[in-house]
């Protein structure tokens, strides 16, 4: 968990390079990836990607954690593809899919927060005319990111509490205290942010 | 030091037959440099220090810091007073303990150079300048606290306000937020349940069911409430 898309210090090439570059660069991959029409090019968009890993200077479990999440989509992917379509096609469509996980990743892995936010930022500044408030949208993107392990933390605890009480895994008793909790974070999270001057 | 006026503040939450009165008619100057808030819970003084800059506006009377109305004026006020909250994982907004001291500054509009000085100095300061890339959620309690601490001093308010900011903490985490809070030079207004935070305060006020029950010397005003707990639970 700890290092899920989070911030990991160095001074690679890819951390030097520019937050609004890279982000560019993802979104060219994303729509590159359409493009993806045989295994070989497949395989050749995760080489690329684990490429930029060892370009960071970041190891192969790092890479590893970012894909693990995807596991069950991704072996659901795999076996729709080979029945339906057949093995080629199921290769490139899990490539595609691990590949852009990857990079994505690899992204938010060499760019401080502030930096991307900044970015999206000033690439949002001409959607001023038409009534979008680049700050906010900055600011929700990083509260986005800071808010996941909070949720995950929440989880955790009354996942615990369940146990504590000899509940079996039911999902209302699992959600309902959930959700009560991250609306109560968001409250008391809101209130912070007006006291920190956010709303002046 | 500067001057708190509240001046003949009621209010409550809700309307109709769910309304629930949490101040009733409370006046008060505070001028002092270190002011504890005590009392039970839901005996109004969360409230009453939601209302020092400005969080919440009260329904009658009036609040001000140094003659600025929280009403009128809750932008400047904020600037003045800064708020830290029980639970610092609901104050710190950033991902990184860096990234979140900067907050504040960068809203302000602030230089890069400036901001990484002065956020610099200030992890310093509360001995974090180890963690300054950490993901904040990795932090210790007590630290995570500190963190909280730290970005709303690296505003430079000239009060700071505490609502029960030691209540999550073990004894060890809660020393050091005890020692930090008690070398700061601004002034501080401190709600606790801790009561012996409050060694060396110069004034304590006693809420009890919405009122301000009591105001004086700490040793007195403990005493009291202490006295009134006994009552209340003995009947």
């Amino acid at each position: 968990m700890s290092s899920l898309g989070l911030y990991i210090p160095g001074g690679s090439p890819l951390h030097r390079m520019r937050a609004g570059t890279k982000l560019v660069l993802m979104l060219l991959a994303g729509a590159g990836s359409v493009l993806l029409d045989h295994p070989w090019q497949a395989a050749a968009a995760v080489a690329v990607a684990l490429l930029g890993y060892a370009v960071a200077r970041l190891s192969w479990r790092v890479a590893l954690r970012q894909v693990r999440p995807l596991l069950w989509i991704v072996g659901f992917v795999a076996v729709f593809h080979t029945v339906v379509n057949g093995w080629e096609r199921a290769v490139v469509f899990v490539g595609m899919i691990v590949s852009l996980v990857l990079l994505a990743g690899l992204v938010t892995l060499t760019t401080r927060t502030t930096d991307m936010v900044d970015a999206v930022v000033h690439g949002l500044r001409p959607l001023r005319r038409v009534g979008v408030h680049p700050e906010r949208v900055g600011l929700l993107m990083a509260l986005g990111i800071r808010s996941v392990p909070v949720v995950v933390g929440l989880a955790e605890e009354v996942r615990d509490a369940q146990r504590a009480r000899g509940l079996t895994a039911s999902p209302r008793a699992f959600a309902v205290p959930l959700i009560v909790r991250s609306l109560r974070h968001a409250d008391a999270l809101g209130d912070a942010l007006v006291a920190r001057g956010v709303d002046d | 030091m500067p001057l708190i006026d509240v001046r003949g503040v009621t209010h409550a939450y809700g309307d109709g037959q769910a309304r629930r009165l949490v101040l009733r008619d409370v006046s008060v100057t505070l001028s002092e440099q270190r002011i504890g808030v005590i009392g039970a819970n839901g005996s109004g003084k969360s409230t009453f220090v939601r209302l020092l800059n400005g969080l919440v506006l009260p329904a009658e009377g009036t609040v001000s810091v140094h003659g600025l109305d929280t009403r009128k004026h809750g932008r400047e006020v904020r600037k003045r007073v800064g708020f830290c909250f029980t639970d610092p994982d609901a104050q710190i907004v950033m991902p990184t303990v860096a990234e979140d001291v900067a907050f504040g500054l960068r809203r302000r509009g602030l230089g890069k150079a400036e901001v990484a000085a002065r956020v610099r100095a200030t992890l310093d300061s509360y001995g974090l300048a180890d963690h300054a890339d950490h993901p904040a959620h990795l932090l210790s309690g007590g630290q995570k606290q500190l963190l909280a601490l730290s970005s709303v001093l690296v505003t430079e308010p000239d009060v700071l306000v505490l609502d029960e900011p030691t209540t999550l903490l073990d004894l060890r985490n809660a020393a050091v937020v005890q020692r930090v809070v008690r070398d700061l030079p601004h002034q501080v207004v401190l709600v606790t349940h801790h009561l012996d935070l409050l060694d060396g305060f110069d004034r304590v006020l006693v809420f009890d069911e919405a009122r301000l029950v009591y105001d004086g010397q700490p040793d007195a005003a403990v005493a009291f409430y202490r006295e009134l707990m006994a009552r209340e639970v003995l009947g």
